[in-house]
């Protein structure tokens, strides 16, 4: 099976954005791909536990999506993670910004990772930005 | 050990909903078992013979009845 890396770089807090990435995350890791997603920004606290996951909607497609019961963003990145082995991780930056520790994000959320390695670790893969 | 037949039913789900849970089904299944995945979800109907064919199991059939796709895979690895 072909394997790419793929990463992805997340920082809106818009609910067709955190969801479009967690279709490319999820889909990406179960099809055996290695997938890795540095959340950061606005779209961390969704990310710390037991957070809201009603991302306000940009547009109307947004509010679609919320009406018609699509699966949570938050639900598609722990099944990249559970079923694909997709390594999502925190921003370090973001964290402590936001002062929160690991403990503080869902448990499926990887160590902190800086940008270096980051940035270091997608050469030669694809990079999406939401 | 006998191969099982299991249905999946993953009506109202979106994309990629059917997809993921025939995956969660895969992983508790046995080699040879088939599973069968009730969709309404036009996309996961092309979607899910894609994944079965890049990551190497076997598409058995895939129909279409009353809005409901019924997408069939053996689980060869």
């Amino acid at each position: 099976m072909e394997t790419d890396r793929i990463s992805i770089i997340l920082i809106s807090e818009d609910r067709e954005d955190l969801q479009m990435a967690g279709m490319i995350a999820s889909v990406g890791a179960v099809s055996g791909n290695e997938v890795t997603v540095l959340v950061s920004m606005n779209a961390l606290k969704f990310f710390l536990k037991g957070a809201d996951d009603r991302a306000p909607a940009a547009g109307q497609m947004g509010e679609m999506l919320q009406r018609k019961k699509a699966p949570s963003f938050k639900t598609l990145f722990q099944q990249a993670a559970e079923l694909g082995d997709a390594k999502i991780h925190p921003c370090s930056m973001a964290m402590d910004v936001l002062g929160v520790e690991w403990r503080d994000l869902e448990t499926f959320m990887k160590e902190p990772l800086g940008l270096t390695k980051f940035l270091n670790d997608a050469k030669g893969g694809q990079v999406w930005s939401f | 050990m006998m191969a099982e037949k299991r249905q999946i039913d993953a009506r109202g789900s979106f994309c990629p909903g059917p997809l993921m849970e025939l995956i969660a089904g895969m992983k508790a299944a046995n080699v040879g078992d088939e599973l069968e995945v009730l969709s309404s979800d036009k996309g996961s109907a092309a979607d899910i013979p894609e994944w079965v064919k890049k990551v190497g199991h076997e598409m058995l059939s895939t129909s279409e009845e009353n809005g409901i796709w019924h997408i069939t895979v053996r689980k060869v690895k």
